[in-house]
């Protein structure tokens, strides 16, 4: 029973609703006694990383007319990095917009990052959360790991 | 920036392939050298994780640009390239493209972009595989394959491309021969030999010596494929390519040089003919073909051709020419710049030692790299011939490689031919009757016996002839390396007279050689050749594992860099055939100061062999230098390659700029 399980992976209701995917998972499965915060360590430096990537399409988006190409760039690296730990609602947010930026629907493309902002800000929160929560664990629950 | 990180546990390092075929030993995939190329930082750490949990050896970089550096300086440090598609500064095609011209490593391509025109893109520019991200340990786990795969094809397409030169059949005995030994010493990493196609074309060109070494720029090989494409690839030729793109400055033979590497490629690209050929070793013989390849014919200018070996075949030309050169009894030198053969690679000399096959003939191995080296190069080579001169090979039991880099530094290799006894001593003012780039070679007593038996043919070449041949190679600074790879070759080959062709050493000492070489364009070899995944030496540390042990071949190897120009003697002598007396353990030393100047760095490489050889580094006061990056001891045949002394001596400017041309401190990564 993955510690996971009632918290992003199958949490909510339906195939789309889950937090996180089974990227997260396979993560958690490279987290061994050698790496012991691997998954910690890979979640902030996506947060890291994605924080400046959300910060230049912010500043991308405030520029008229909307540069798509660029836009879809930024995306496409930031899809990359949130499918990469399993961030399965950020991710979907992301090819959302990119598909506004293919059709060159600018106001999709705000709107929808409106909305994956909000997924990244609860992700956050929630693996906060759990990683404080693993912490407090100990290693005992954290060896159960989900399979 | 870079990462190097060592590859998790399993044996550290021991790749080896069992001598069957594709039957791949236990331990095979664990120490896989893994270059990852992603701009995702995230992604990057996990790729590393993932790919660490394979027990591959890993080495990741944020930046196409400095992944080309690294893989143009390192090449041999690698065995496969897993890349990102999308990247800021460089479009991963272009990057797998670079690779494929260039180095010819198995590229996998991976992106989130899983549109079929995308894919297909990947294909069409040489990539082995199409990863849809996020990846999955599922598929990082068989990545492997794509190593053997290419090695396998590329073993059949060099014996279908035996059958077009001579050489190849000499080739494919040799091949054999590295085989046997590399099968025994599980030194799968030394048949790295990514290039025959370039010994190819070395031959082909060999003849003009005066090539111009041209930067394959991308917009220059647009213009090539664009004028190839207009005559139709089966219908182009040098001179009508050379018409059309009516670029000046640019020759027949660069376009026909580059044209042998496009049509490889583009038969790369086809899955290639596979030729029946099975020889049960892949990896190794991958090795021992590109050197082979230069050796076939034994002619001393196609080994001459400087430009034209690329690294890896140097490093087999050097296993292959030490093989060679002892059966011939003399030794020829040769210097390849692996530049040539990639356009944007920085300058390497390389050394190879070349059996020719006319006997006594003097081999120039200069005159050939001038056309392909530079002229600092050349400067070096002058150097390193006079340095030749300088080198007085011991023979009798032991051979003794001299090198020496201008008249400060020497390094003496003396090979202990084991089973020879040859004791052709050649004076070392002899072959400074060789014009300071030419190098006279020995007679090639033996050659005949290497071609009878492939193993054997080495093995027995190796008899005397590594006596007689006492040049020296001497690689300048930059080639230091080469030079390292040639004594080892050398040592292997002499094991391998006297020994069982499973027991002699020389198929590992061409990897080994193949990482000096890297070394030593670098400037600092130790560094690079230690670094975990690619050197030589790393591969040697993994070839310590049981195979190596059972070769008894032990070479202590020191490579010190001196400031001084210090002298390195290695006395290698070999009391017995037994050669098992090698258990001698290796040591390699490499002090490597990446002080900006390289020239300051010396390297005293000693080599020791328990047993019968014996490398006594003189000389080496100076090898404590503060600069030690690295120092490494590992026990393996290879340790011939300890034999190779790279000595750099700043002592003179030219000399540093010879053996550093192309190889800037900064650019090495440590």
């Amino acid at each position: 029973m993955s510690k996971l399980d009632g918290w992003f992976v199958q949490s909510g209701s339906g195939s789309g609703s889950g937090y996180l995917d089974d990227q997260f998972i396979q993560l958690e499965e490279l987290q061994d006694d050698a790496n012991p915060n691997f998954v910690e360590e890979v979640v902030t430096l996506f947060f890291g990383d994605s924080t400046r990537l959300i910060f230049n399409i912010e500043q991308a988006l405030d520029k008229k007319p909307l540069d798509f190409n660029k836009l879809d760039t930024f995306m496409h690296q930031f899809k990359g990095s949130s499918s990469s730990i399993g961030a399965k609602k950020v991710k979907n947010e992301c090819t959302q917009f990119r598909e506004y930026c293919r059709q060159g629907n600018g106001e999709g493309c705000i709107r929808t990052f409106q909305q994956l902002k909000k997924e990244y800000a609860t992700l956050r929160k929630k693996l906060e959360n759990y990683f404080q929560l693993a912490r407090q664990a100990g290693p005992t629950e954290t060896a159960c790991r989900p399979k | 920036m870079m990462n190097m990180d060592k590859g998790g546990g399993g044996g550290g390092g021991t790749l080896s392939m069992a001598s069957s075929g594709e039957g791949v030993s236990g331990q095979f995939p664990a120490g896989l050298r893994v270059l990852v190329v992603d701009d995702d930082l995230t992604c990057l750490k996990i790729l590393e994780r993932m790919l660490h949990h394979c027990l591959y050896e890993v080495t990741t970089c944020s930046q196409a640009v400095v992944a080309l550096s690294i893989l143009r300086e390192k090449k041999y440090m690698f065995d496969l390239v897993l890349s990102d598609v999308h990247m800021p500064d460089m479009d991963g095609f272009k990057l797998l493209e670079h690779i494929g011209l260039e180095m010819d490593l198995p590229v996998i391509m991976m992106s989130m972009d899983d549109k079929k025109e995308v894919v297909m893109k990947g294909v069409t520019h040489g990539a082995c595989d199409y990863l849809i991200k996020p990846i999955r340990m599922e598929a990082i786990k068989n990545i492997w394959q794509h190593v053997v795969r290419k090695r396998r094809n590329e073993l059949k397409e060099l014996e279908q491309s035996g059958s077009v030169e001579d050489g190849e059949r000499i080739r494919k005995p040799s091949d054999d021969a590295d085989n046997a030994s590399s099968a025994n010493e599980g030194s799968w990493k030394n048949s790295k030999k990514r290039k025959e196609e370039e010994d190819e074309e070395d031959r082909d060109d060999s003849s003009t010596l005066k090539k111009q070494r041209v930067v394959w720029s991308v917009e220059l090989h647009q213009q090539f494929v664009a004028a190839v494409n207009q005559l139709s690839i089966d219908k182009a030729v040098p001179k009508k390519i050379l018409e059309l793109m009516n670029v000046p400055g640019l020759t027949r033979e660069n376009v026909a040089s580059h044209l042998q590497k496009y049509r490889l490629y583009l038969k790369r690209l086809s899955g290639g003919p596979q030729t029946g050929l099975n020889t049960p070793f892949m990896g190794t013989s991958d090795a021992n073909f590109g050197p082979m390849s230069s050796f076939d014919g034994f002619n001393l200018q196609s080994l001459t051709v400087p430009g034209q070996l690329p690294p890896q075949s140097l490093a087999t030309l050097q296993a292959g020419g030490l093989a060679r050169v002892t059966a011939h009894g003399g030794m020829n030198m040769q210097i390849a710049d692996q530049r040539n053969l990639f356009s944007a690679e920085t300058p390497r000399l390389r050394f190879g030692v070349g059996p020719q096959l006319s006997n006594n003939n003097q081999v120039n191995l200069l005159r050939g790299l001038p056309s392909s080296m530079e002229q600092k190069q050349l400067t070096h080579l002058h150097q390193p011939v006079q340095s030749f001169g300088n080198t007085s090979l011991q023979s009798f039991g032991n051979t003794g490689l001299q090198v020496s880099e201008g008249s400060s530094r020497y390094v003496k290799l003396p090979m202990g031919s084991l089973g020879t006894g040859s004791s052709a001593r050649v004076d070392p003012v002899h072959r400074n009757e060789s014009n300071a780039l030419m190098m006279q070679m020995a007679q090639s007593q033996l050659r005949g016996q290497l071609f009878s038996n492939e193993i054997a043919g080495r093995v027995l070449g190796g008899n005397g002839a590594v006596t007689n041949g006492r040049g020296a190679v001497q690689n300048p600074v930059s080639q230091a390396s080469p030079m390292a790879d040639f004594s080892m070759k050398r040592v292997t080959d002499l094991t391998g007279h006297g020994f069982p062709l499973g027991s002699s050493a020389g198929v590992p000492s061409l990897q080994s050689a193949g990482t000096f070489q890297d070394g030593g364009s670098s400037g600092v070899k130790g560094p690079r050749g230690f670094n975990p995944s690619y050197d030589i030496f790393n591969e040697l540390q993994q070839n310590k594992t049981p195979d190596w042990d059972l070769q008894s071949v032990g070479l202590t190897f020191d490579t010190s860099r001196n400031t001084n120009p210090a002298q390195c003697n290695i006395d290698p002598s070999l009391s017995g055939l037994g050669q098992q007396g090698f258990l001698s353990s290796q040591k390699n030393r490499e002090r490597e100061e990446q002080h900006g100047n390289p020239e300051i760095s010396q390297c005293h490489e000693n080599l020791r062999v328990e047993n019968d050889f014996r490398v006594k580094t003189e000389s080496l006061p100076e090898l404590n230098s503060d600069n030690f990056v690295y120092t490494r001891h590992w026990g393996q045949d290879d340790l011939m390659s300890a034999l190779l002394k790279q000595q750099q001596d700043g002592i003179g400017p030219v000399e540093t700029e010879l053996n550093f041309d192309g190889y800037s401190m900064d650019n090495i990564s440590a």
